[in-house]
């Protein structure tokens, strides 16, 4: 038994350095650049307003994104939990389609949707016959809300469809048995039974609305500036690190405060008693008003969930230029021709971002991520799992990296490791660390459960017929956690592919990563910059679509990752 | 009062009711019997309207009920899995249905303590329904389901989800509550000794059909097929086939009844031998049926000990007064009276 206490602790060391070094360590360096500041200039070196206005903002696109988002995603949680109708299971697996997108790929596509190069003002312009694009969605609030509810209704659809359909529902029946109208029945009992987990879900989208970066970055442009795009402001325009150290306390401290917020309304209050373990039957829609409910739901969420993507992709094959000579004539075509450019090797001015480079830079990225991530989210989980007494004070400790924001995390590698050893390198190993930090928390609720699910008498059986604590190991442990490692490594492989919040600070231009290239080329002018982010957010696209079908296909069951 | 007539159902495009009728006269307990999958559950719930049949109708007191939402049948209907609801205290799940009747408020509070009191439990007003023990949750759904005075009460298997011993113990206050209530009761069970310890009348349900109705004792004595029979746990069922209106053959040889036969000659059926019937022992009684047997086990039952027999290739389960060593040849009879033969269907 000492002999395996030893070993617990070797399990803790490994992650515990890991996170100390390159997590608390670079939050530390935050902290101390402000307070440092502080020192020099007092409290001069800012004005409320500076924080005031960011904040303010982050809160309001934050309320107003997440009201829109119940708005279609408690109908269409109702929609799977109680209707059968043709088509279901496709749309369903549709609506899983947000998760797997990186936030540039989101954002390019909601630009070819909404911009002034989109297919709406080009249909606009064609159909009223004007020379430049009447409406300019891109740079507003309204393409903000647009991207955040196409992202975040299938959180609710998931998080309160799931307590839908496990919603005994003989709680409903009994009350109607006993006088309740069907309006009674749902407000007196379903309702109420329900709302830890609409509360729960909505916090959520709150918090992945409050954090949202790169959507904000890309669609909001400079004047809708939320907190992370004010701390990349600070940081990477006006070098003003202080300034960008005291929005990230700020952030952090409400991350905090919603999360913990969230962690408690959603804690299911009821125990295992109001939920059934059969599956409520569906019915298919009967009355006109089912049927007419089904019908427009299904067509509302298809044209959320498609259209950007189908925007996107067609508009990537599409050429749109203004023909010589002429005002108002425009030249269109297929052409295959972003695709194309992608990969010539051109060489030009500093600022030219090289495409295959940034292909080839992010594919190692992943491949170093998925390893580490990997590796450190299994000896989290193994340590999280066995800590015994430790476990209180150790726990936190590893839990709180998971609710920080990559481009806190960002900033924080910026001013620690911006220095040799860590520049003068070969190779830049920090973006693959940071992207590590940025999968971890998914790493470890995919294999933690796993490790949770084993029962110790099977680990008992073998020890008791003879097996070495590292013979468990390998005979009963290892094999059944092989798919949850699989899957880890598919998922960290994929937020790595895409990842743009901590890379956006890190990637200079000698190594540039498939995210923060599609970012530049957008923020250029001119047809071919805009066709080749569109032609690479496509690809970008592909591939984690291809990672995440094979997430999908060994995903076990009873897994949930928020 | 209750009447149901010819009430059709499909379940996943399978027939799972096929034409039931029957009907519940005022103050009336009638048991609804059968295995689980039979359709118990989804009749109670078209009479409860909270499903609808695919055909048939639906009567209170000849008025058909139909069309009228569940909430206006005035029905109560207590779940299996109680369904008390979690967020709400002992006393306010009671109150429910008085409370969505719109009675005043001052009349709830006393038809509540009355309930509780009735289920001696005046001192769980407040407590949390998540928790109670199984045995008084049974008592808290069955208060709550009577409290607003329902014209008619159904049960769906109340005592499934308890214990053994526990439910011998609640079947005694039920038997009680039940009866003083004085409702007509549709009480759905596939135990049947709770039936025969609470029915005033049984119904049979096998395969979407109701295949016997009756007095329990009438249905214990004179089952009226091979699957009543063996649904009840009656005895030995002995494949057989009608020679002549009184004569069966069986793989135990040709057997003679005392009773005329109301089955089709030579048409297939099930001898019933009822174990408590059974002649053992090593006297040589004379009679047509007589059997020579082996023991094959003996089990002690209390009362009796249950002995296993081996008759040619059969094996019978007959009861015997006294412990019979295994591998013991002995004699076994039936009287003639005592042979059934029954239907297969």
């Amino acid at each position: 038994m000492k002999h395996a206490r030893s070993r617990t602790w070797l399990l803790w060391l490994i992650p515990l350095a890991f996170l100390l070094y390159f997590f608390y360590q670079p939050l530390l360096a935050i902290f101390r650049q402000v307070f440092s500041e502080r020192f020099n200039q007092g409290w001069q070196f800012f004005t409320w307003s500076q924080i005031t206005r960011p904040l303010l903002f982050t809160l309001w696109q934050a309320f107003l994104s997440t009201l829109l988002t119940l708005l279609i995603g408690l109908p269409a949680a109702w929609l799977f939990s109680h209707f059968d109708f043709p088509g279901r299971k496709s749309l369903r697996t549709l609506s899983l389609l947000p998760f797997i997108l990186p936030t540039v790929v989101v954002a390019t596509a909601f630009n070819t949707l909404v911009g002034p190069r989109g297919w709406l003002n080009l249909i606009l312009m064609d159909l009223i016959n004007l020379s430049s694009p009447p409406l300019n969605l891109l740079n507003s609030l309204p393409a903000i809300l647009l991207a955040h509810v196409f992202y975040n209704t299938s959180i609710i659809i998931r998080m309160v469809g799931n307590s839908l359909t496990r919603l005994n529902p003989h709680y409903e029946e009994a009350a109607r048995v006993l006088n309740a109208s069907p309006w009674q029945a749902f407000r007196e009992v379903s309702l109420p039974l329900l709302l830890p987990s609409i509360l729960g879900a909505s916090l959520l989208v709150f918090l992945f609305d409050f954090t949202s970066f790169g959507v904000v970055l890309m669609l909001g442009g400079p004047q809708y500036a939320t907190l992370e795009v004010e701390i990349y402001t600070q940081a990477m325009s006006r070098f003003n690190l202080p300034m960008a150290g005291l929005l990230s306390v700020m952030q952090l401290a409400f991350t905090l405060l919603i999360t913990l917020l969230q962690n408690r309304v959603s804690s299911p209050r009821y125990g295992k008693a109001a939920l059934s373990s059969e599956r409520k039957t569906l019915r298919r829609p009967v009355s006109r008003g089912q049927k007419a409910f089904v019908i427009l739901m299904s067509l509302l969420l298809l044209i959320l969930f498609v259209s950007p993507v189908l925007s996107l992709v067609s508009r990537s094959f599409v050429t749109f230029e203004a023909a010589r000579g002429e005002r108002g004539e425009f030249e269109t075509g297929f052409t295959t021709r972003y695709y194309r450019e992608l990969f010539q090797n051109r060489t030009g001015s500093i600022f030219y971002t090289n495409p295959l480079a940034a292909i080839r830079n992010s594919l190692v990225y992943s491949v170093i991520t998925m390893l580490v991530a990997t590796t450190m989210g299994f000896l989290t989980a193994y340590a999280l799992s066995r800590a015994g007494r430790f476990r209180r004070w150790l726990e936190p400790l590893f839990m709180l990296p998971l609710g920080a924001s990559a481009v806190i995390l960002g900033l924080g590698f910026l001013i620690t490791f911006n220095r040799p050893p860590w520049t003068s390198g070969p190779f830049p190993v920090l973006i693959p660390i940071a992207h590590s930090l940025v999968a971890l928390p998914f790493v470890v609720r995919t294999i933690l459960p796993a490790i949770q699910g084993i029962p110790n008498s099977l680990r008992e059986v073998a020890r008791v017929m003879g097996a070495k604590p590292w013979r468990v190991f390998y005979e009963v442990d290892l094999p059944i956690l092989l798919r949850a490692v699989i899957v880890s490594l598919a998922f960290s492989f994929t937020i790595s592919l895409g990842e743009f919040g901590a890379s956006s600070f890190l990637a200079n231009a000698r190594t540039p990563t498939i995210p923060v290239t599609i970012f530049r080329y957008i923020s250029q002018p001119g047809a071919l910059n805009y066709g080749q982010a569109l032609a690479m957010s496509t690809l970008l696209m592909i591939t984690s679509a291809a990672g995440s079908l094979l997430i999908e296909k060994i995903r076990l069951p009873g897994e949930e990752l928020f | 009062m209750l009447r149901v007539e010819e009430i059709y159902k499909d379940y996943d495009g399978k027939p799972l009711l096929r034409g039931i009728t029957f009907e519940v006269r005022q103050g009336e307990l009638v048991c609804l019997l059968g295995s689980s999958g039979s359709g118990k559950s989804t009749l109670l719930r078209i009479i409860a309207g909270l499903e609808d049949p695919k055909s048939g109708k639906v009567y209170w007191n000849g008025e058909d009920i139909n069309q009228k939402p569940t909430h206006e049948r005035g029905f109560g209907l207590m779940f299996q899995d109680y369904a008390l609801f979690p967020h709400r205290s002992v006393a306010e799940n009671i109150a429910f249905g008085l409370r969505m009747a719109r009675r005043p408020k001052s009349e709830i509070d006393i038809l509540v303590s009355r309930a509780l009191e009735s289920i001696h439990m005046q001192d769980f007003t407040a407590r949390p329904v998540t928790e109670l023990s199984g045995g008084e949750q049974q008592r808290v759904a069955l208060a709550r389901a009577l409290a607003p005075d329902p014209r008619l009460l159904m049960l769906d298997e109340p005592l499934g989800a308890l214990d053994h011993s526990l439910r011998t113990e609640l079947l005694k206050d039920l038997r009680k509550s039940l009866h003083d209530s004085q409702k007509p009761v549709i009480y759905v069970t596939h135990d049947q000794e709770e039936a025969f310890a609470l029915a005033d009348r049984l119904l049979l349900l096998n395969d979407g059909l109701l295949v016997q109705e009756g007095a329990p004792e009438t249905v214990f004595k004179l089952p009226a097929n091979a699957w009543v029979a063996s649904f009840l746990g009656l005895g030995n069922l002995l494949p057989g086939k009608v020679i002549d209106a009184d004569r069966v053959e069986t793989e135990l040889g040709l057997l003679e009844l005392q009773t005329q036969l109301e089955i089709e000659i030579s048409s297939d059926c099930m001898l019933l031998l009822r174990p408590e019937d059974a002649l053992l022992g090593e006297e040589t009684t004379q009679s047509a049926h007589h059997l020579r047997a082996v023991v094959r086990d003996s089990v002690f039952q209390g009362e009796y000990y249950r002995v296993e027999v081996l008759v040619g290739d059969t094996l019978l389960q007959v009861n015997s007064q006294h412990d019979i060593e295994i591998g013991q040849p002995v004699h076994l009879d039936w009287r003639q009276d005592t042979l059934q033969c029954l239907p297969l269907s």
